[in-house]
């Protein structure tokens, strides 16, 4: 579904990845873990379009639709805005939730369909509710006043608007309490199993290898592990790196 | 699909019929008032035009624009252009000062576009200095002059029907589609970005429209004073229309309108202190923004309020006790 290929990016000198290769299947879920800094949410936001790769060799392919990079047959390169990305049916929550806070709930939730040009429909509303019974009941509050937890649920609620195909998110449990992570980890994975193919990056690498499927383990700015994520929970350095053994 | 479409068709007759009453209603008035106070009803339409603009730039996309005066001179000098040396009709000398405005709006925009916040100022700064020195040395315009024999066109009627419409418009663009995503890039660049606001064309759009406003507001003023000269539009008037915007609630269509009554009428009140006149406005200004920071009418939901009222008028009427 979604290929990256040799992708470098950097941050005016700093080079922040380094020919990173990963693939997401359809209907799996695929964590990124790594330390602070390794480069996760920079693979994400390039994924997104919010930053460009650096090297022109570099290819993202999402159903078969280059969102960087050139066909091997064509010299026209593509670099798709992140509007375009929204579009074609990726979906990023950013990392700290990021709602309008000065939007109602359901206006917030009006943006998330922005993309979409018509008006949404009371079966998308639905289906945000269906996951998260809560925003119901605050549908007419301002997004600033929710707690954290309800935000990070409204952030979710808000991508799912779009009717993505993929997901992207970034830090979930960041800031929540830990009850609140397992809820909206549980969440995640109805998400999941409704349909929609999901790209996790997550400090927490114990919860994010318990939920996905496939797992990259990133080290500054390099891929330095894949794998099943059952197998990379067993690995010895995993266990020692990222789940404090 | 047949509601929605009876929907528009009953909002267009009734902005029409506004219109038509607004016009009336001021045709009455400039029969009966005093020509001193017509003449503040005059410079009140002009500024609500002026300021609904920049409340758009600054309050809904959140750039912070001081180079409000400078769309208005040219709104002003190419509507008196148009009417005086091509002896065009006024209204299309009023529509041909918005273009231009708005043309420059958007060459404006572009360049400055990765700007944000203090350096989107300066970069504006600059744009209206530009401006105003062009216009200073261009024959066309009279130079420092000034542009002598703009016939006085602008009537009470024309000022009223077009605030009144750019009200409405105003208010109809911030529950649209594209209202609503020019809120979301003030209240969150990265966010809005994510999920598929095209922020570039937001910004532009709201830059357009919002200098439009300033190139009408600019013919309005010019066929009203009948002399403009550059030094009406320096930074001064930028800053005022600024205060006005944010002295009523930066964002809020009521607090601008009520931002731009108040800071248009106070100067004329204060008169009878004389040389104390602006002393006491400007102390005026920062009691306001010592008690009210976000504005007189910030942070304040209009259509929240109302429907709280009705619900309450509602309970009381089935017997509950406030």
């Amino acid at each position: 579904m979604l290929r990256l290929e040799n992708i470098d990016v950097s941050y005016g000198r700093i080079r922040a990845l380094q020919s990173v290769s990963l693939q997401v299947k359809e209907g799996e879920i695929v964590a990124l873990i790594g330390a602070n800094g390794a480069g996760k949410s920079t693979t994400l936001r390039t994924i997104s379009g919010l930053l460009k790769p650096a090297n022109k060799e570099g290819r993202i392919v999402f159903n078969r639709k280059h969102i960087f990079g050139s066909p091997p047959n064509s010299s026209r390169t593509a670099s798709l805005k992140p509007h375009t990305i929204v579009q074609l049916g990726v979906s990023q929550v950013p990392e700290g939730r990021r709602v309008f806070p000065k939007m109602s709930v359901h206006e917030n939730l009006l943006m998330g369909a922005h993309s979409r040009k018509e008006k949404p429909l009371q079966e998308d509303y639905e289906r945000v509710f269906h996951h998260f019974p809560r925003l119901k009941e605050r549908r007419k509050q301002l997004a600033g006043t929710l707690s954290g937890g309800e935000q990070q649920m409204l952030a979710i609620g808000r991508s799912l608007m779009s009717q993505p195909k993929l997901l992207l998110l970034d830090e979930p449990s960041m800031g929540l309490a830990p009850l609140l992570v397992e809820e909206i980890f549980h969440i995640i994975e109805d998400i999941n199993s409704s349909g929609t193919t999901i790209m996790l990056v997550e400090q927490n690498a114990h919860l994010a290898l318990e939920i996905s499927d496939r797992a990259y383990v990133l080290e500054t700015g390099r891929i330095v592990l894949e794998g099943s994520s059952q197998e990379l929970a067993k690995n010895p350095e995993v266990r020692r790196a990222y789940l404090g053994d | 699909m047949r509601n929605i479409k009876n929907n528009w068709l009953v909002q267009v007759i009734g902005f029409v019929l506004v219109l038509i009453m607004t016009g009336l209603t001021a045709q009455g008035l400039s029969r009966i008032m005093p020509p001193y106070y017509l003449q503040i009803g005059f410079f009140i339409g002009i500024n609500v035009i002026m300021a609904l603009g920049l409340n758009l730039i600054a309050g809904a996309t959140g750039q912070l624009s001081l180079g409000h005066s400078a769309f208005m001179s040219i709104g002003a000098y190419a509507s008196a252009i148009a009417t005086v040396t091509l002896h065009l009709p006024f209204p299309v000398g009023i529509l041909l000062g918005g273009l231009a405005a708005c043309l420059f709006g958007i060459v404006i925009g572009f360049p400055t576009l990765r700007l944000s916040g203090d350096y989107l100022a300066i970069a504006t700064l600059g744009f209206a200095e530009i401006v105003r020195v062009i216009f200073t040395n261009m024959q066309i315009t009279g130079g420092a002059i000034g542009f002598l024999g703009i016939k006085n066109l602008t009537t009470f009627p024309v000022i009223m029907i077009l605030t009144v419409a750019m009200i409405a418009v105003m208010m109809w663009l911030e529950n649209s589609r594209n209202g609503r995503a020019m809120l979301a890039v003030r209240e969150d660049e990265i966010a809005a970005e994510s999920v598929g606001v095209n922020i570039t064309w937001y910004k532009i759009q709201a830059f357009a429209i919002g200098s439009f406003c300033a190139g009408v507001g600019g013919a309005l003023f010019a066929h009203t004073t009948t002399f403009i000269q550059p030094t009406d539009f320096g930074f001064m008037k930028s800053i005022e229309f600024l205060n006005m915007v944010v002295l009523g609630g930066l964002g809020s269509i009521p607090g601008t309108i009520i931002g731009s009554v108040v800071l248009t009428t106070a100067p004329e009140f204060l008169r009878f202190m004389a040389n104390y006149r602006m002393l006491v406005y400007g102390l005026l200004l920062i009691i306001m923004m010592i008690f009210r920071p976000h504005g007189l009418l910030g942070g304040f939901n209009f259509r929240q309020a109302i429907s709280r009222a009705l619900f309450l008028g509602r309970r009381i009427r089935q017997g509950a006790k406030v």
